[in-house]
């Protein structure tokens, strides 16, 4: 007769071990939070070929910010702090077109929201030292990218009773039609000073 | 009659950890799923701006980063100036971004081609100038969507 052999049990004991090391491996070299930040598009590299266009724009249509090198902001001329900026660029966007001073309007059928004044025409120019910091350069960029998103949220909520984000990709095109962006920048140039 | 107890006789059994290891890749498996890697090791300093309408970066594979900032104190050899970092290395051409987004849409999926979204890492400090100049390789580079990375302002 055969011996049942015993099969001997494996020590696991150092299994916790093993799984502690690469618990602390995967702590050390991963991160946890994704990246967030202002998304923005780039406009196309002109080409060479194509003669420069000179469009003209009426002064009232344009809003020109420009920072100097020492983080100063000037705009259509006058001093101005970072803090007034969004309430500003929210009324030159926002125009219906009476204001004399404020960018002219025409109206627009949109779906959804039908027959609306839209100040198609405007744009806001955004011009930058070479020795302006890049903080400064984002805090004007987040406010104006700010002042199109309070107006969005704005007009989606009398609309749609919903923030803009809830709502759906028609919808959302709709509210962004009334609110066009037309941020531009300009090349950067050396006023002096910066480097 | 009175009984005696032993004294110790009686031992505290041993808790069984034979569940421990179940656990700890229980913890594991969490951390594998919910982070990723660090996808570079710095040799600049990034003190990154604060702003608050942020968009959140969602497809990696998509994604490619460029660093700007001071050479930090491992690599002082660089100098003081800003610098851009692409990969690993340390980069004094800005001309050189748009080889390196170039060889990076070549090396990309054919149906992510295009869709590329540069992630600008810079300091807050950092000057325009060698800003504009990164921008002015990406649209060289005909790589057009991006993303100024930025941390949620605290009110």
């Amino acid at each position: 007769m055969k011996k049942e052999r015993e099969v001997q049990e494996i020590n696991a004991s150092s299994m916790a071990d093993i799984s502690f090391l690469l618990l602390v491996f995967f702590l050390v070299t991963t991160t946890m939070a994704t990246d967030e930040g202002l998304s923005r598009q780039l406009p196309p590299m002109k080409d060479p070929k194509t003669p420069d266009q000179i469009t003209d724009i009426k002064p009232r249509n344009i809003m020109e910010i420009l920072v100097n090198s020492n983080n100063d902001l000037m705009v259509n001329g006058e001093v101005m702090d970072v803090k007034q900026l969004k309430e500003e660029a929210k009324a030159f966007i926002s125009s219906d077109g009476s204001n004399e001073k404020l960018p002219e309007a025409e109206p627009v059928n949109i779906p959804y929201l039908g027959t609306t004044m839209v100040a198609t025409a405007h744009v806001i120019s955004l011009q930058n030292d070479r020795g302006t910091d890049y903080g400064r350069y984002i805090e004007v960029q987040n406010e104006l990218v700010a002042a199109y998103n309070e107006l969005r949220n704005a007009k989606s909520m009398s609309a749609f009773k919903k923030p803009y984000s809830e709502l759906d990709a028609d919808q959302q095109a709709a509210i962004r039609k009334a609110y066009p962006q037309a941020i531009s920048e300009a090349e950067p140039k050396t006023y002096g000073g910066g480097k | 009659m009175a009984t005696f107890r032993k004294k110790g006789g009686r031992k505290l059994k041993a808790i069984s950890t034979a569940s421990l290891p179940d656990i700890v890749f229980m913890l594991l498996f969490f951390f594998m799923s919910t982070t990723h890697m660090k996808e570079n090791t710095y040799k600049v300093t990034i003190g990154l701006p604060q702003a608050t309408e942020l968009t959140k970066l969602e497809k990696k594979s998509l994604v490619r980063y460029v660093y700007v900032g001071e050479p930090n104190a491992q690599n002082r050899m660089y100098g003081t100036d800003s610098r851009i970092q692409l990969d690993d290395d340390i980069v004094s051409d800005p001309e050189k971004v748009s080889s390196y987004i170039a060889s990076q849409n070549a090396s990309m999926k054919e149906e992510e081609r295009g869709l590329m979204i540069v992630s600008l890492k810079a300091d807050e400090h950092t000057k325009m100038g060698i800003i504009s100049d990164v921008k002015q390789a990406l649209r060289k580079a005909n790589a057009l969507k991006i993303n100024y990375t930025a941390k949620k302002k605290v009110n």
